[in-house]
Order: structure tokens, then C-alpha cells, then sequence
């Protein structure tokens, strides 16, 4: 992976040469219309956001927005046809891949935050999550402080990762911090008894706990160490694509299409287990479709 | 496209305040050279024991040592990291397996990478062994034992130290190669260079500088390999054979 990120370390450096600084019209619009083909940034266990069902197919919630945002994408542009090109991203690559080029826009469970605006720009606010814990029904553990001196798990590249390890060295916790690659070897660390507990955005966690063998022996628990915004991932300084983008957003949100896309997500079985995650639509969210807004939490 | 470089992102105290961002990379550098080194020194004495035994007579030992390279070499690593570090505990008793679980995460971690990464490479250290003693003329092990030493002291004062000088140079590559396969050990979260690199990415979102980081990094270290190994290979090269004066 570092040899890919160094070659397009160069070819980056070298094509920001021979661009003018300050394009007048969207360069990713532009990429689009020439090659009839948007590039999309998606996710392989971010369930319910983005992730692959049982034939492989790409689904979830974010994914049905960004399927939007497609739709906006060719009625702007005018085409007849739009090609769509599907990528999976990690945590670990997310912001690599969209700056490179290699995709147009990710929609899956990307926190929108200010180290990283400083990189990527972010579309309007899809989602707000809380941070907080998945352990054993039977473990005893009910919030942080029970934490101390465990064996913690959480994934790598996440904004828990940052809170839990910050948490362990003010509160001098003792914690051993795993970081696991994805979500599912997080669960899969926290199911094998490797670790008491495994710190997530809750609706992930939700989602964690619909794929497990038995989904009844989890608990989601402990009070929200954050809050946080999840947004569509663009290339900065692209204001022309991000107004089509952030206007079908809006539009999904304010028409009342995106509570029922939520609904279908999160208040009914979904695939592969057919289990529901029984999450009702948060104040936060409610308060997000009134009024669509690109502002991250921290 | 733009990208902000910001190459003081490394004196810049991390995010959980605890370090700079350099000395995180330091702690990875130092990860990667203690895994890498231990699972070296696993490599060389079970690739040296394995490589002999496939060139014995005895036929059962010659037939196990191959199984075990064939087992080793033909298995992708990060499989065998995964089975190391996810299956093995499951198939531990219960008790024993738990107790593994329950101890410190790196300490799991780093025994299932230096395992993983030692056997794998002891089975092509193992290939490189049989090769050295095959290439050996067949004079040397029939006049050792013409003058009454026995099997295992031919071997070992004859046909090994022969054999070990005239497979400095693949070694070398193999020594190289275990120092770069050591990255695969940060997808069971071990924070080796490779894995601290990708959280200096997660951590700043500059992908670029700490990715050219870690590249300087490995190669400085294989720089520095391949020196060393040039003066062994100088010092170990037998007269008459292979380049050797």
C-alpha cells in the first residue's frame, strides 16, 4: 500500500503542476461528463451504511443516498447514460482514494471533522452517531469506567480509536487498546473473548450485533463519548460537484425520501440475517432532516 | 489535485498527547526490527534443522521435512497469520486457549507474527539449506565418511560449513524479504512501522508524508541489511568456488 500512495504522491505532485490553480468549473463534473463513468467510494461491513449482502451486491443506507446524488449527478450534466464504477475503501485509505482520484465521492460511515476537512471536502450531513460500547450481556461491564485494566477493541482509522486511547492515558485507565483492520475483525475479537468490549459509533455496533451468531448475547452500552457527523467524502475545493451533491442531499432529506430510506434501514430486517435494529430516528436526526447542514462536530 | 504538505506533521505532539508523531514512528520502527529479528533467528535454526533432514537417506525424515516446507511455503502468509492469531486460540483447550486471549494484546499479537513470519520463512531458509548441501560435490560427504565420521559429523563438520558459505548470498534476500513481510502483521493490529504509518494517515490525513516516511524507513533498513551481509558474504566466500579468489 505505501508504494501506491508514493506513486501517486508523484503523479499528484506532477499533475498539480500543469493545473491551474483556481479551475472556474468543477474538474470532478468535468472528469464525469468526459468519461460517462462516476467513480463510487463504498464500504464492505459498515452495515447498515455501506456494505456487501449475501450476493455481493452493494447496499445500505448511505449507499441508497449516494445512489441519489448519481441520479442528481446526470440530470446536472445532462447525460443520456451514467456509468457507475463501484470501489471498496477501508477506514485506512478512505481519504487517499478520493484525493487521488481513484474515487468521486465515498458515502459510507466517514466522520466529518476538521483535521480532516484540511485534506477532503464533505458533502451535507447524512448521519449523527455517538460513540459507545458493544460488550457480553453476561460481562457485568455497563460504561467506561469499567474499562479499566481490560482489553478494549476498536477499529483502526475511527474516531474511537482516538477518544478511547485519549481516555486511557488522561484517566490513567490501563486499558489495552486492540485496533482492528475492519469492523468485522473487531466483533470477531470482541466475540472470541479477546477483548470485554468493542468502542464504535452505535449504529454500527447495531449492525455488528445483526450479523452475530446470536445476536440476543450483545448489548449496546455506556454513555456517547461523542457525537459525530458522517458526510459524503469529496475532493476538496470542488464547490461545483459539491452543490449538486449537497442540493440532492437536501432535497432526499427535506421531501421526507430520506426518513423512509432510514426506516427501511433501521426500523426493519435487513439483509443477510433479516434481523432489525429496532434504532429509532434520534432527535439529532430529526433535527438533521429539518435542516440539512454540512457542520462537523468537532 | 490538491494536496497541503506539511512535513512539520512529525514534530507535532500526537493526538493523544502522549508522543510526537515521529516518535510513534520510532516505536513502529523499533517493533518491525524486534519481530523481524526474532522470527529471523526462528528462520535460521528451523530452516537449518528442516533443510538437512531433506537431504538425509532416511527416507520418513526426508519425507516429513518436505511436507513441512511444502506446508509452509505453499500457504499466502496473511492466512497463515490469520490462522495463527484467530484459529489456533479456538482450537487450544478451552482453559489454555482463554488464558492466551486474556493476556496482554501485544504480547498475543507479536507471538503469532514472530511464529507466522518465522516458520513461512524457515521453509524457504530450508529450501536454500538443501540447495547449498545438494550443490556440494558428492566427494566431500563420501571422503568424510571414508574417514570414519559418521553421518551427523560429516554433516556437521563437513557438508554444513561448506554449505552455509555458498548460500550467503540467497539468504541475504531472504533476511531482506522477512523484514518486508513483517507489514502483514499490522492486520492483526500489531503496530509495527507499516501499521503506525497508516495511523499517522488516520490520525493527521497526511497520507503522503507519512507514507514516504515509512518507505525511507524500510529501505534504510534493508540498506544497512545488505551491507552488513555484503561483508559476510565477503568474509564466508570459499576459493574456487562461485566468485570466490
Amino acid at each position: 500500500m505505501n508504494k501506491i500512495a508514493l506513486v501517486a504522491a508523484l503523479t499528484t505532485a506532477l499533475s498539480a503542476a500543469s493545473l491551474p490553480a483556481h479551475a472556474q468549473e468543477s474538474l470532478t463534473l468535468k472528469k464525469i461528463k468526459e468519461t460517462g463513468t462516476i467513480s463510487l467510494g463504498h464500504r464492505e461491513s459498515s452495515i447498515p451504511f455501506s456494505y456487501y449482502d449475501d450476493k455481493q451486491q452493494v447496499i445500505g443506507y448511505s449507499h441508497e443516498l449516494m445512489l441519489k446524488v448519481v441520479d442528481a449527478v446526470q440530470a446536472e450534466l445532462k447525460m443520456p447514460k451514467i456509468n457507475t464504477k463501484l470501489l471498496p475503501v477501508t477506514s485506512a485509505n478512505r481519504i487517499t482514494l478520493v484525493q487521488n482520484g481513484s474515487v468521486d465521492i465515498e458515502c459510507g460511515s466517514t466522520t466529518n471533522n476538521l483535521e480532516r476537512q484540511k485534506q477532503v471536502g464533505f458533502s451535507t450531513t447524512i448521519f449523527v452517531i455517538g460513540t459507545r460500547l458493544m460488550v457480553k450481556k453476561t460481562s457485568g461491564i455497563n460504561d467506561f469506567p469499567d474499562l479499566a485494566g481490560k482489553n478494549v477493541v476498536t477499529t483502526a482509522g475511527t474516531t474511537s480509536e482516538r477518544l478511547i486511547r485519549k481516555m486511557n492515558d488522561e484517566k490513567n485507565m490501563g486499558m489495552n487498546i486492540i485496533s482492528a483492520k475492519d469492523h468485522g475483525e473487531s466483533f470477531l475479537t470482541l466475540e472470541t473473548g479477546r477483548a470485554v468490549a468493542f468502542m464504535m459509533d452505535d449504529a454500527l455496533l447495531y449492525g455488528e450485533m445483526a450479523k452475530a451468531k446470536r445476536p440476543g448475547d450483545w448489548a449496546v452500552v455506556g454513555k456517547a463519548q461523542s457525537k459525530e457527523a458522517y458526510g459524503c467524502m469529496l475532493r476538496k475545493d470542488d464547490p461545483g460537484f459539491k452543490k449538486v451533491v449537497d442540493a440532492a442531499l437536501t432535497k432526499a432529506m427535506t421531501s421526507g425520501e430520506a426518513e423512509k430510506i432510514y426506516a427501511k434501514w433501521f426500523m426493519n430486517p435487513i439483509p443477510p440475517k433479516g434481523l432489525n435494529l429496532g434504532m429509532p430516528l434520534s432527535d439529532e436526526m430529526k433535527e438533521l432532516y429539518k435542516a440539512p447542514n454540512d457542520k462537523a462536530f468537532e | 489535485m490538491t494536496y497541503q504538505w506539511n512535513w512539520g506533521v512529525f514534530l507535532q505532539p500526537s493526538a493523544t498527547g502522549d508522543d510526537t508523531y515521529l516518535g510513534w514512528m520510532f516505536a513502529g520502527l523499533k517493533m518491525t526490527l524486534a519481530l523481524s529479528l526474532s522470527a529471523w533467528v526462528v528462520a535460521l535454526l528451523l530452516g537449518a534443522v528442516v533443510g538437512v533432514l531433506r537431504t538425509v537417506p532416511n527416507k520418513t525424515l526426508a519425507g516429513l521435512a518436505t511436507a513441512y516446507v511444502e506446508l509452509f511455503r505453499n500457504i499466502p502468509l496473511l492466512v497463515q497469520l490469520f490462522i495463527w492469531y484467530f484459529v489456533l486460540p479456538e482450537l487450544l483447550p478451552t482453559s489454555l486457549g482463554d488464558a492466551f486471549k486474556q493476556s496482554h494484546p501485544v504480547f498475543q499479537q507479536f507471538l503469532a507474527s514472530m511464529l507466522c513470519l518465522g516458520l513461512f520463512t524457515s521453509a524457504r531458509v530450508a529450501e536454500q539449506v538443501r540447495a547449498g548441501i545438494n550443490s556440494l560435490p558428492r566427494g566431500q560427504k563420501n571422503a568424510g565418511l571414508a574417514l570414519g565420521l559418521t553421518l551427523p559429523q560429516t554433516y556437521r563438520f563437513v557438508m554444513m560449513p561448506m554449505a552455509f558459505r555458498l548460500i550467503v548470498p540467497p539468504l541475504t534476500s531472504e533476511f531482506l524479504n522477512i523484514f518486508k513481510n513483517s507489514a502483514v502483521c499490522s492486520t492483526i493490529g500489531l503496530l509495527e512501522l507499516a501499521a503506525q504509518g497508516r495511523q499517522l494517515v488516520d490520525y493527521t490525513a497526511q497520507p503522503f508524508e507519512s507514507f514516504i516516511a515509512v518507505t525511507v524507513a524500510y529501505m534504510a533498513i534493508n540498506v544497512i541489511v545488505m551491507t552488513l551481509m555484503k561483508r559476510v558474504e565477503d568474509k564466508a566466500r570459499v576459493p574456487g568456488y562461485m566468485g570466490g579468489k
